[in-house]
């Protein structure tokens, strides 16, 4: 490794890190703010709140009907990560193996929904579902909610698949197995470490999932974080301190997964996704 | 397994399903058909359908009549100028601060305490962010708080519902996506090549900017593109955090209040294109420009 050990080098390594301090600091009193407030009794001009009380979480829970809206969420997330995994992971399969004229278009229609934001191709999408009536309904969540995270699945499993060496699959044809023991005794347990993370990831991008969902929800399909939106839009009618819980709760949730998740992939998969396939 | 449907053909050359099975058409490939068909149905098909929407106006005339109304309303066509002004500055500064940490933390052994740091308010989602934002940079909050105590400033700043308040969310979310992306293009770079150069005795900044900057540079341009796209189309915090009717009524918001509180789905659809165009735009223009840099193997590869 070189060493710089000029007075500059060392300024300006100092100067980096006070920044990423300086950012992660900011980022977690953010966090803290939210939760020492959902805890707050009264909290106006202060460091810290008068006293410290835990009732806006009943009161949050019962205003929001927080039991409805995390039922929905999860049934929406488990529908979005079943049925991603069974479509992406075919197609992944069929990718990794097979070379095909029109591979390289079929790739670039599986790269575009993640490359576009939510917003750009959500108004469209919503239009659609709405003229076919199933906007507002559940399915019509996990139908939008599934564009990107199809695609997502797909990205992720194609190296994977492709790291697993064919011979294995010709061995066990050569061997009798027909195509479903293939796919049980041998595919299934060699894919499953990549599944598991392509789901878990999934799972952790459709909890935060905002814009799909906020478009062709109706009111007995938001999810949690479209919840969580139309509170603080709302802000003035309910006390703070509420819907400060109810950002807590979103946060549990979405942390316990992350944690989860984090047990399995490395954190940076999270964000490079496109990094598989360079983007034209 | 493909020597199952081989011995009948031999007289008459090779079957349908053979000279298929060459080109890589068999029960492998058919697998992909259910996503083909699913992205067919849920992307390619709602996009085409609003294409052609944006150009049937719900209130009549003619098929540029949406178009036009965009272009000759201010309300309307300032929020282009409204969200590059916003989308710009903060991808800028983004991928600024992103690359000297990034050149910083590949030194690092243990990057994943950092690493799992950053990617907390990308998890948590721009809604969180937001809501937290409006409680730790407002009048009362703790940043505000703090500045007053060390005397930098006399009066709290205003943070909130304004631009910066956008300004802040969109970095708080927007760096740790440019961060890590550019951190894995980094360390994809052969540290070899600079040490060779350090050998050499090129000093730290040569060996950045002729080593390091030309072969980051095809790297960074898609790292601007994805960040510049995700800033561009900032919904929940140009709403909670901003002034959704003045300085940061951005493009998304005039898209989704056309489309579903004026219910005027064509307008919304034309409006989605527009911002779809502006983004394709910025993003070849910056492509474009890569061919300006070197392209390469970014390996030390000997010989």
């Amino acid at each position: 490794m070189i060493r710089d050990t000029t007075i500059g080098a060392k300024l300006w390594a100092a100067a980096v890190w006070a920044t990423v301090g300086f950012f992660v600091l900011n980022l977690l009193a953010m966090i803290a703010t939210v939760v020492t407030s959902s805890f707050a009794t009264r909290w106006l001009g202060t460091w810290l709140p008068a006293g410290w009380t835990t009732r806006w979480y009943t009161s949050a829970w019962n205003e929001f009907q927080l039991w409805d809206v995390l039922i929905v969420t999860f049934q929406v997330i488990g529908a979005v990560v079943f049925i991603s995994g069974a479509l992406g992971v075919t197609a992944a399969y069929a990718l990794a193996r097979r070379d095909f004229p029109g591979k390289r278009l079929l790739v670039l229609l599986f790269l575009l929904p993640l490359l576009i934001p939510p917003m750009t191709f959500g108004i469209p999408l919503a239009t659609v579902l709405y003229q076919t009536g199933l906007a507002g309904t559940f399915w019509g969540v996990v139908a939008a909610n599934l564009v990107p995270t199809v695609p997502f699945v797909i990205l992720v499993m194609v190296p994977f698949i492709e790291q697993i060496d064919p011979k294995v699959e010709a061995a066990a044809r050569v061997f009798g197995a027909n195509t479903f023991k293939l796919f049980i005794y041998v595919l299934l347990p060699l894919l499953l470490p990549g599944i598991l993370a392509a789901l878990l990831l999934v799972l952790v991008r459709t909890i935060a999932m905002f814009e799909l969902t906020f478009l062709v929800a109706g009111p007995t399909s938001q999810t949690l974080v479209v919840a969580l939106y139309y509170a603080v839009f709302a802000a003035g009618v309910r006390a703070v301190q509420s819907i400060d819980a109810m950002a807590v709760i979103y946060m549990v949730t979405t942390l316990i997964w992350l944690i989860i998740a984090l047990r399995f992939v490395n954190p940076t998969q999270i964000v490079t996704r496109a990094k598989q396939q360079p983007a034209h | 397994m493909d020597a199952v449907a081989h011995a009948p053909a031999v007289e008459h050359g090779p079957s349908l399903r053979q000279r298929l099975e060459a080109r890589g058409f068999d029960a492998v490939t058919l697998l992909v058909i259910p996503a083909a068909i699913f992205s067919l149905l849920l992307f390619v098909y709602p996009f085409a359908f609003g294409f052609i929407l944006s150009f049937e106006p719900k209130a009549g005339g003619d098929w540029l009549a949406n178009y036009r109304r965009f272009f000759s309303d201010p309300f309307l066509y300032e929020t282009i100028a409204k969200t590059l002004w916003l989308a710009i500055p903060v991808t800028l500064v983004n991928l600024l601060l992103a690359v000297p940490i990034a050149f910083r933390v590949r030194l690092m052994r243990r990057q994943r305490l950092l690493t799992t740091l950053l990617v907390l308010p990308i998890t948590l989602g721009t809604v969180l962010v937001a809501e937290g934002l409006l409680n730790y940079l407002g009048p009362q909050g703790w940043f505000n708080r703090t500045l007053l105590t060390f005397g930098l400033i006399s009066q709290p700043l205003k943070l909130v519902h304004n631009y910066w308040g956008v300004f802040a969310s969109l970095v708080i979310t927007g760096f740790p996506f440019t961060f890590l992306l550019t951190l894995s293009y980094v360390t994809g770079i052969d540290p070899a090549l600079e040490q060779a150069a350090a050998t050499l005795g090129a000093s730290a900044w040569q060996r950045f900017r002729h080593i390091y900057l030309p072969l980051l540079m095809p790297g960074l341009a898609i790292t601007f593109c994805l960040s510049f796209v995700q800033a561009f189309s900032v919904f929940p915090s140009a709403v909670l955090l901003g002034e959704p009717a003045g300085p940061t009524r951005v493009i998304s918001i005039a898209a989704a209040q056309a489309a579903f509180e004026e219910y005027d789905y064509s307008m919304g659809s034309a409006i989605a294109m527009i911002m779809g165009f502006v983004q394709l735009g910025i993003v070849v223009a910056v492509l474009a420009s890569r061919g300006l840099f070197y392209r390469g193997p970014a390996s030390g590869a000997k010989g």
